[in-house]
């Protein structure tokens, strides 16, 4: 990663600095405009310190703790303080995928949830389930499948991936299960009605399928 | 968004009285709809309530057959139910047509009843809208109106309910119980829960200030056929265009609910005895009054052919 001369930070370093800056900014400029006739000087800081939380969770076996913004959402805590970019950042309003991780083993889009609601939960990136040398079996199966062009949802399919065979596995219906009272089945309809939350914009989506496919139909 | 404070609630009298407390603020459960809204300043509270922690995420057995369904239940976790799946069919189909995996597994019965109208001006922060912004007109009327409401609709607003699960419950009669502030409990039958949009159309259900929703209440099972078949401009992950729910008994009765074409779910009772003679005569008594634009018309037409199909599918 290239870095800044005279401070030693990368640029991402930088980045998440400046953010936390303007962050700041606005948290005081707006609890001020809003609340200047009613609020004492002393209680402004409360108003401050009430907006920032501690938090511990658990990410890829490890606990962190962490300060935070309330606003600030459980992929911008994977991203901005914990460095961990393999979850991607795309539409950030819950229509693309690319931020899909697990927490407690269950897939959810993390950009639609606060870090300070995951205090004490247990969550899996892309990061935790594999690396290089030693890949997740369906990180290998979009590797030998072609599963992806540019890449950058590709995160976000595995994490989903792996959460969908463990929900058929779980007998969670679907819209495309025929006997609602059946056992659901790894079929191709089904796989590709569970994957609809997560979008590739250069259409991998078949290779997606035979990786899908492939890890679906390999012993466990 | 802008800044918020953020405590979590322990129990439900206790979450509803701190409501009350600050104006302004908001529960959040699985925050798949409110994030969205925050992040697009359209929502903008003070100050979240977190009701993660107050337990209602079970499913039990009513004395009398039926089922109540915790307000934290996850909209995945109420379609996979063994129960839902064989008693309430039709709840589990709505509810597996709507939103992704992803959304499913975090979105709550409670907020599902809760979320907000797709209409594409309320969105838009650019124009003004009576639902977002009081008084400040409806750039809907006259405009794109291709997904929004043919019934029920007011001068002030023609935003559809999104849900798919509400049109369940609906046609189900659920109920929907709710604590308020003062730690009163009350049930809200689903008829009654949605409002009209009339002349305040950012009153959009019967809850007051604080009042927090405990549970969902299904009846004893109805039997018969459940269908629930959603029309929409792609074949997954998207909002209805229409959608509709039926219950359908081999005598030839039924009943039938209506999403993606009213500020709320669409049922009439009085229209359900007319569907011993077909779909032409529930659908031209149920959307009698319709006030449709050219540019949604076909709604009508749409709702009536799906109806249709569903009674061939339940004959079948």
């Amino acid at each position: 990663m290239q870095r800044t001369p005279d401070t030693g930070l990368s640029r991402r370093d930088l980045l998440a600095a400046g953010a936390v800056t303007v962050a700041a900014t606005t948290a005081g400029s707006s609890a001020r405009a809003e609340g200047a006739a009613e609020i004492a000087p002393a209680n402004e800081v409360v108003v401050a310190l009430q907006t920032q939380m501690q938090i511990s969770f658990t990410i890829n076996g490890t606990v962190k703790e962490l300060n935070v913004d309330t606003r600030t959402t459980l992929l911008d805590a994977l991203r901005e303080h914990l460095h961990l970019t393999g979850t991607k950042k795309g539409c950030d309003h819950g229509q693309c995928g690319a931020c899909t991780v697990m927490v407690d083993g269950v897939r959810i889009n993390s950009c639609l949830t606060l870090a300070v609601m995951h205090e004490g939960d247990s969550i899996t990136t892309i990061e935790g389930l594999g690396q290089p040398g030693e890949l997740h079996p369906m990180q290998a199966a979009f590797v030998s499948r072609d599963g992806y062009q540019c890449g950058y949802c590709t995160p976000g399919q595995i994490c989903s991936a792996v959460a969908v065979l463990n929900e058929i596995e779980a007998g969670v219906p679907s819209h495309v299960t025929g006997d609602l009272t059946a056992a659901p089945e790894a079929s191709v309809d089904e796989l590709r009605e569970r994957m609809s939350g997560n979008i590739c914009r250069c259409g991998a989506y078949s290779n997606i399928i035979d990786a899908i496919s492939d890890v679906s139909r390999s012993p466990a | 968004m802008r800044p918020f404070t953020y405590e979590r609630a322990t129990t439900p009298a206790e979450a509803a009285a701190a409501a009350a407390h600050t104006q302004g603020a908001r529960f959040i459960a699985g925050g798949t709809n409110l994030l969205d809204l925050m992040k697009l300043q359209i929502e903008t509270p003070p100050h979240l309530i977190d009701v993660n922690g107050l337990g209602l995420d079970n499913i039990e057995a009513t004395e009398d057959g039926g089922l109540r369904i915790g307000a934290l239940v996850s909209n995945t976790n109420l379609a996979a139910d063994p129960r839902v799946r064989r008693d309430y069919g039709l709840l589990a189909r709505a509810l597996l047509a709507g939103a992704s995996g992803q959304l499913r597994n975090k979105a709550t019965t409670a907020g599902n009843l809760l979320q907000r109208t797709r209409c594409p001006y309320f969105y838009d922060t650019a124009q003004p809208c009576n639902k977002r912004q009081p008084g400040s007109g409806c750039a809907a009327i006259g405009g794109f109106t291709r997904q929004l409401g043919v019934i029920g609709t007011s001068d002030a607003c023609i935003a559809t309910h999104p849900s798919d699960m509400a049109v369940a419950l609906r046609a189900l009669d659920a109920t929907v119980e709710t604590v308020r502030a003062d730690g009163a409990t009350r049930s809200i039958p689903m008829a009654d829960f949605h409002r009209l949009p009339g002349d305040t159309p950012h009153v959009e259900t019967a809850l007051e200030t604080g009042e927090l929703i405990t549970s969902v209440v299904l009846p004893k099972p109805l039997g018969g056929r459940h269908i629930y078949r959603k029309v929409r401009d792609r074949a997954s992950y998207a909002f209805a265009l229409v959608s509709v729910g039926a219950v359908l008994q081999p005598d030839g009765t039924g009943r039938v609910a209506l999403g993606g074409v009213a500020h709320k779910p669409w049922r009439g009772e009085a229209a359900e005895s007319e569907m011993p003679r077909g779909a032409n005569a529930v659908v031209g008594q149920l959307l009698a009054g319709a006030r449709p634009t050219r540019e949604n018309a076909f709604k009508i037409t749409l709702v009536e052919r799906t109806l249709a199909s569903i009674l061939v599918e339940a004959k079948g």
